[in-house]
């Protein structure tokens, strides 16, 4: 299935791009999806298991993604 | 109920208008202003950006959360993006309540909860020419020109 990682802030830095598509196999996770991205170059920088979202809410490293899912992988916030 | 991201400069009296009515006796306002030094350092300004989608999404709950906890509120926030300038107001949250108690209590709190959730980062501006991203617990160099 295809899914697209978008990433933020020091994030997006060190990927070099604010968005990743994936093709991850059907089943798999957000976990699956971090671990993906973490092995890019730069992926280093996100930590082992990163706030995440699932089409705009926060989720947990087991929830499982269908066709289509936005996933985040957010840094920590810093608004106010 | 209401909250925004927004890019215009805030107009806190507007925001105050549109909760502060005859019925509630109290509206308590916070400003949030970009502040000239952060750990000693000289700042010349904070870019704000946002996960603009989910960050308005996250706010939006945080307000339901308070209205249901602080029965009576009424609450208008907006948070700024884009660069600014020491001084200038990045978010506004006011709530209004027929008593100051419940005012005062649901402000802290929905500060507070947009502080740990709502989907914004800082990018601090440094007179010495550098940036870094900003956050409660750590910052992430971004430029290389650091002195220290």
């Amino acid at each position: 299935m295809d899914i697209t990682v978008r990433v933020f802030a020091a994030y997006a830095d060190a990927l070099g791009r604010a968005e990743v598509p994936l093709v991850l196999p059907d089943g798999a996770t957000v976990d699956d999806a971090v671990r993906s991205v973490s092995t890019l170059p730069g992926g280093q920088v996100i930590p082992r298991s990163p706030l995440v979202a699932v089409n705009h809410t926060y989720a947990s490293a087991a929830v499982r993604l269908n066709e289509g899912d936005e996933v985040a992988l957010i840094p920590p916030v810093s608004g106010g | 109920m209401r909250a925004a991201l927004v890019t215009d400069p805030l107009d806190v009296s507007r925001l105050v208008r549109e909760v502060a009515s005859p019925e509630r006796g109290a509206t308590a306002c916070f400003i949030g202003t970009v502040r000239e030094t952060n750990d000693g350092r000289a700042v010349t300004g904070i870019d704000y950006r946002a996960y603009q989608e989910m960050a308005e999404a996250e706010l939006n709950r945080i307000l339901v959360e308070a209205v249901n906890q602080y029965d009576g509120i009424d609450v208008a926030l907006e948070h700024r993006t884009g660069q600014l300038a020491v001084g200038d107001a990045s978010i506004v949250v006011v709530v209004a309540h027929a008593h100051r108690a419940p005012a005062l209590d649901a402000l802290r709190s929905i500060v507070e909860q947009i502080k740990s959730r709502a989907t914004i980062w800082k990018l601090e501006l440094y007179e010495d020419g550098t940036r870094e991203w900003v956050s409660a617990g750590a910052q992430h160099l971004v430029s290389s020109d650091r002195d220290a």
